[in-house]
């Protein structure tokens, strides 16, 4: 074996994976997007655990001889609709996620290794395809993804204020409860998408890693998501194109690249929030909400000029 | 609006046996100002998920704005107990204040000139419009609560429900975010009710207090409530209710569950019980 890239004969390939690239940018739309909501709500552990169930099902398909696209997706609704059920509150959904992820993980094992057909179809469900896109499956990948955007958009206001400050959103009357279901449902969505193309391992790149990188450099609920999007986009189609010319399946590109974008918005975004707040009103920024949470001490720890402000 | 704002009849609300409070009758009227005393877990907090729909009465009837208790009425407007929202909140102040507005409604955030004016109005209103483009993660305690305040005043509402809006909040702004809140309900008749455990942040402003100590209470204007016979009455216990240089000191109150111990109304409450243990 040579290097690890080869980009002889990269024009020819390239026309080979148009439906793969169409199919990154589909994902990479989704996924920024939903990520953005994974963040908020604080649900990254429940997408490892969609996808786990995800290759769970997927998987039971590949034995079954069924639709892999449709038993992955069976599988992360099912988890994506328990999940929503057991509601907000982040422990106990964690603890449940906790029990479910490795039963399902113990499952997917269970059925690849009762599957006799090719071994890089295992392989593939669990780290990733080597940009293998067919055009049945890009019609699902577009269409799923289609109704994710549209469900997205329906709920995008009420879910945003329910999530970040839900006190007030109930007593505005926003359905907590049930759009805490439909958003595990859409997220259970994109996760089996995300399955099909980085592998159940390293759906976080996508859903996860773009998101938390935007939101290093910005607090605009528009701009927020629109950098979410571009950075998952770009990881999910630099992953390709770098994969083409390479032996190895095409997730540790985009996990990489996810990687270095988050880098490099920490890097920037501590830059930008240590200037940000030098031209409030007088105001103690981040010490005085360090304060807040240290409890009944609060008064006492007070500076003076606070007292005075 | 001239008839109460908050109006209850005989209203309870109780846990199995446990009674938090109950034979409430109570009418607000447009612009008044009532402070909710007790100690820890006598239902003040019940109260006002009672008026926002969220606890149903166990007895009783109570009428909000004329209707009755149900969420999204936009009547009320609601200032939680304070949490740090945190610091990657992807929301500016002037986003927050966006969703006492209009974030309940489905679809994507769109804002026209007059919702956008609105909202700029509500943060000027509260002194907040110098960081209205801050990331409200990272607001101190202070800003975060002018900011809540234009977001639950935001809708014009005829009442105004704040739970412990001073808690953890230092003097200066204890003062500044009382005097948003008195000045609101004298311009413009927003009726306000104030859960404390402090008075006398809010001793001047208070035109009622309404006292509740384990499914007893006691109603009046500050002078008629908080007098030594009738919270020794309320706690079951000898309690003083001493004047001290215009602030108000409770002693002898069992606050916690946990054992008696002093509790004190005073403005600034760990500084001196910190100093009495050192």
């Amino acid at each position: 074996m040579g290097g690890l890239f080869d980009f002889t004969d990269y024009g020819a390939l390239l026309g080979l994976v148009t439906d793969s690239l169409i199919a990154a940018v589909v994902l990479g739309v989704v996924g920024g997007l939903v990520g953005v909501f994974v963040q908020i709500r604080d649900m990254q552990f429940a997408v490892h655990g969609i996808s786990e169930l995800s290759f769970a099902g997927a998987s039971a398909a590949l034995l079954l001889g069924v639709d892999v696209a449709a038993g992955s997706i069976v599988g992360s609704v099912l988890a994506g609709g328990l999940i929503g059920a057991l509601g907000v509150r982040a422990r106990d959904r964690n603890s449940v996620i906790g029990v479910l992820m490795p039963f399902g993980l113990g499952l997917g094992v269970l059925f690849l290794s009762l599957y006799q057909g090719r071994a890089a179809n295992k392989f593939g469900l669990l780290t990733g395809q080597i940009v293998a896109v067919d055009n049945v499956q890009l019609g699902w990948l577009v269409g799923v993804g289609l109704a994710v955007l549209l469900g997205l958009a329906v709920i995008w206001r009420p879910l945003l204020f329910v999530s970040a400050d839900p006190e007030v959103a109930v007593a505005r009357g926003v359905p907590a409860g049930r759009l805490s279901v439909v958003f595990a449902l859409l997220l259970a969505l994109a996760a089996a998408m995300a399955v099909q193309v980085v592998g159940a391992l390293l759906v976080l790149a996508l859903l996860v890693t773009p998101a938390a990188a935007a939101f290093r450099i910005t607090a605009s609920p528009l701009l927020a998501p629109v950098l979410s999007v571009v950075f998952a986009v770009v990881s999910a189609v630099g992953g390709i194109l770098l994969a083409l010319g390479s032996s190895v399946p095409i997730s540790p590109f985009v996990t990489t690249i996810s990687f270095v974008i988050y880098l490099g918005c920490r890097l920037l975004g501590r830059h930008q929030r240590g200037g940000r707040r030098s031209g409030g009103a007088g105001s103690t920024g981040r010490g005085a909400v360090d304060v807040d949470t240290a409890g009944p001490a609060v008064p006492v720890g007070a500076a003076p000029g606070d007292v005075l402000r | 609006m001239t008839g109460p704002v908050l109006s209850a009849r005989g209203a309870a609300v109780a846990f199995g046996d446990r009674v938090l409070w109950r034979d409430l009758d109570l009418d607000l009227m447009p612009g008044e100002f009532l402070a909710v005393l007790g100690p820890n877990g006598a239902g003040k907090s019940t109260l006002l998920k009672a008026a926002l729909g969220e606890q149903p009465l166990s007895a009783g009837s109570l009428r909000v704005a004329g209707r009755s208790p149900g969420r999204g009425n936009r009547a009320l407007g609601y200032v939680p107990q304070q949490k740090s929202m945190d610091a990657a909140t992807p929301l500016r102040a002037r986003d927050l204040v966006a969703m006492g507005l209009d974030g309940h409604r489905w679809g994507l955030p769109h804002h026209g000139r007059a919702d956008r004016q609105r909202i700029a109005a509500a943060l000027a209103e509260v002194g907040a419009a110098d960081y209205a483009d801050a990331p409200i993660g990272l607001l101190s305690g202070g800003e975060q609560q002018r900011v809540r305040i234009a977001q639950a005043l935001a809708t014009d509402p005829a009442l105004l429900l704040a739970d412990e809006p001073l808690l953890s909040l230092d003097l200066g702004h204890q003062r500044a975010v009382s005097e948003i809140i008195d000045r609101r309900r004298r311009e413009r008749g927003t009726a306000v009710v104030f859960v404390t455990h402090e008075i006398n942040p809010v001793l001047e402003l208070v035109d009622r207090v309404l006292y509740i100590v384990e499914g007893r209470h006691r109603l009046g204007t500050p002078d008629e409530v908080m007098t030594s016979p009738n919270l020794s009455e309320l706690y079951g216990t000898p309690v003083d209710v001493l004047q001290v240089r215009g602030r108000i000191v409770v002693v002898g109150a069992p606050d916690h569950p946990a054992g008696p111990s002093q509790h004190h109304h005073e403005g600034a409450p760990a500084r001196p019980a910190s100093s009495r243990r050192a």
